[in-house]
């Protein structure tokens, strides 16, 4: 079974890390993402920009772009793509199309900022 | 020992929103600010043994309101803290109902209105910007001082002027209208970029010292941003910020001299601020509403897009800088433009276009540090000698002192024994 794990974290704290207290976090970290690499358990791990980047698309009819994150608490996070794209336009092109083909809640569009791909079995 | 980073975490980020909500409830900014304060007292006591608040900032306006009535009725200030803390035990219930109370769009305009008291137009603009970095962001006098290269006496004398003639002032505290918002964001959003170039303007003996100011500034624009999603031109500054701030690590050599953008190593640059910024100009963009500040960032993007500096997008950096030249004219702004053109149509074109420009910058070293090196690319060294000797005369640091007699030893280095120089 794959599991995704979701992080959460109060943005304002973590924004105010300095660049050495980042910097250690993310050294623990890689200390635990090394053995889950080692053993072929780690698949992507994507960190986000901060929600100030973010874009939301309400998929209603007609869909509406609205700036900043997800903020509804009536629906629940069911998944999500990692798509490669030149700009937000395209991006917002992509979940439009997604959102055609099932209409209903949103996305919240997110650029990312650290990316490895890692590898797991399919 | 506990670890109480955490909280100091949190009382800095909550700090905006329950000073804001405090000075609104009280209408004194030295009752809201003692109250915080209080309230801070309280939370580093109770936080460590009950956990945080699930709202950080809906508790500390909770517990500092209830501090001060209770030291109003008094009649008192000072009082210690009680032994059984039942002004806290009492939020526990009462912090959801609050919350729900000072619901976003309040926040919004508290936050709003204390960054606006702050650029009142009769403070000059470093005591805007002490006032609002002492009570906005709250950091101490000490630590003002240090990034303005002044003495803490003299820092203190300085805010606690600002507080009282701020203190006299008619600041409306009924929820503003759109127009009255826009303005206030208009003038907030120059303020914080004045903050952000106090430390960018710093020189590189002092760049270390003064950069928290840059990173202030940031958080700032950030916060606005998360109150005025929508704002084309607050992504903009944000954008602006970030991709300016990205290069310090490369500004500077080890010397404390000025590296112009070309000789910078770009590897040094922050690729996780420009990746920021570049999202942000990009959301920015889509709205198609221009302004000053995203004109700005997206020639700081351009800079920022570019891996050599002979990958510079200059044509277009030139019709960027022609667009806020319309904006917002001014000597300075086409003296960034002549730049870009000297790159594009060459140093001639770049010259004349400078030229009329001599009366109102006569006093500005930038001028006459571009001026000297057109003429230096167009072979007239000995007009371009002149045009350093006298940007050395102006420099404000001893490092664009530096910096342009390091084109003067290239000139002297260049110049042929007499001289010889047909082109014109």
């Amino acid at each position: 079974m794959l599991y995704a794990i979701l992080c959460y974290h109060d943005e304002d704290t973590v924004g105010s890390w300095s660049k050495e207290q980042d910097a250690a976090v993310m050294t623990k970290l890689r200390v635990v993402q090394d053995k889950l690499t080692q053993q072929g358990r780690l698949g992507p791990v994507a960190r986000l920009l901060p929600t100030t980047a973010a874009t939301t698309l309400r998929k209603d009819d007609p869909p509406v772009v609205i700036d900043g994150p997800y903020a509804e608490t009536k629906e629940q996070l069911l998944g999500f793509y990692l798509v490669d794209c030149k700009n937000l336009d395209e991006a917002l092109d992509v979940a439009r199309d997604l959102g055609k083909a099932n209409p209903g809640g949103a996305y919240e569009i997110r650029p990312v900022g650290h990316f490895t791909p890692g590898s797991v079995p399919k | 020992m506990t670890d109480t980073a955490w909280i100091d975490n949190a009382l800095t980020s909550a700090r905006p929103q329950a000073v804001g909500a405090l000075l609104r409830y009280f209408r004194n900014l030295d009752t809201a600010e003692e109250a915080f304060q209080n309230a801070c007292l309280r939370a580093l006591k109770s936080w460590p043994q009950n956990g945080p608040p699930r709202d950080p900032a809906a508790w500390l306006i909770m517990v500092g309101r209830n501090v001060a009535i209770d030291d109003i009725r008094r009649g008192r200030k000072q009082e210690p803290l009680p032994e059984d803390d039942h002004a806290i035990s009492d939020t526990d219930d009462a912090e959801e109902q609050l919350a729900e109370r000072l619901d976003g769009s309040h926040y919004r305009d508290d936050i709003l209105r204390l960054l606006f008291i702050c650029c009142h137009p009769d403070l000059p603009a470093t005591q805007q910007i002490a006032l609002a970095l002492r009570i906005v962001s709250g950091l101490t006098v000490k630590q003002i001082a240090r990034a303005f290269l002044v003495s803490e006496a003299a820092m203190e004398q300085r805010i606690t002027r600002a507080k009282a003639r701020v203190a006299d002032a008619d600041v409306p505290f009924e929820t503003p209208g759109t127009v009255e918002r826009t303005e206030r964001l208009a003038a907030v959003a120059a303020m914080v970029y004045l903050i952000f170039n106090e430390g960018y303007s710093a020189s590189g003996d002092t760049a270390e010292i003064r950069s928290p100011l840059c990173e202030e500034a940031i958080r700032l624009a950030r916060l606005l941003l998360r109150l005025f999603q929508s704002e084309p031109e607050i992504m903009g500054l944000t954008a602006l910020l970030l991709l300016q701030h990205a290069r310090a690590a490369a500004r500077f050599d080890a010397d404390g001299a000025v590296i112009l953008l070309d000789d910078q190593d770009r590897s040094r640059w922050n690729s996780k601020m420009i990746a920021e910024g570049l999202a942000l100009i990009d959301k920015a963009m889509r709205h198609r509403r221009s302004g000053p500040y995203q004109i700005q960032a997206a020639i700081a993007a351009l800079h920022a897009r570019a891996e050599k500096p002979e990958d510079t997008d200059w044509t277009q950096i030139d019709l960027l800088y022609g667009a806020l030249e319309i904006m917002q004219p001014s000597p300075v702004v086409t003296l960034n433009r002549a730049v870009a053109v000297s790159k594009v149509r060459g140093p001639e074109a770049a010259l004349d276009m400078i030229e009329p420009l001599a009366a109102r910058l006569s006093n500005y070293f930038h001028y006459f540090g571009v001026r000297g090196a057109f003429l230096m690319q167009l072979g007239r060294n000995e007009e371009a000698r002149v045009a350093f000797d006298r940007a050395i005369a102006l420099a404000n640091t001893s490092a664009e002192a530096a910096h342009i007699r390091m084109h003067i030893d290239r000139l002297m280095r260049d110049s042929k024994p007499r001289g010889a120089k047909a082109g014109k």
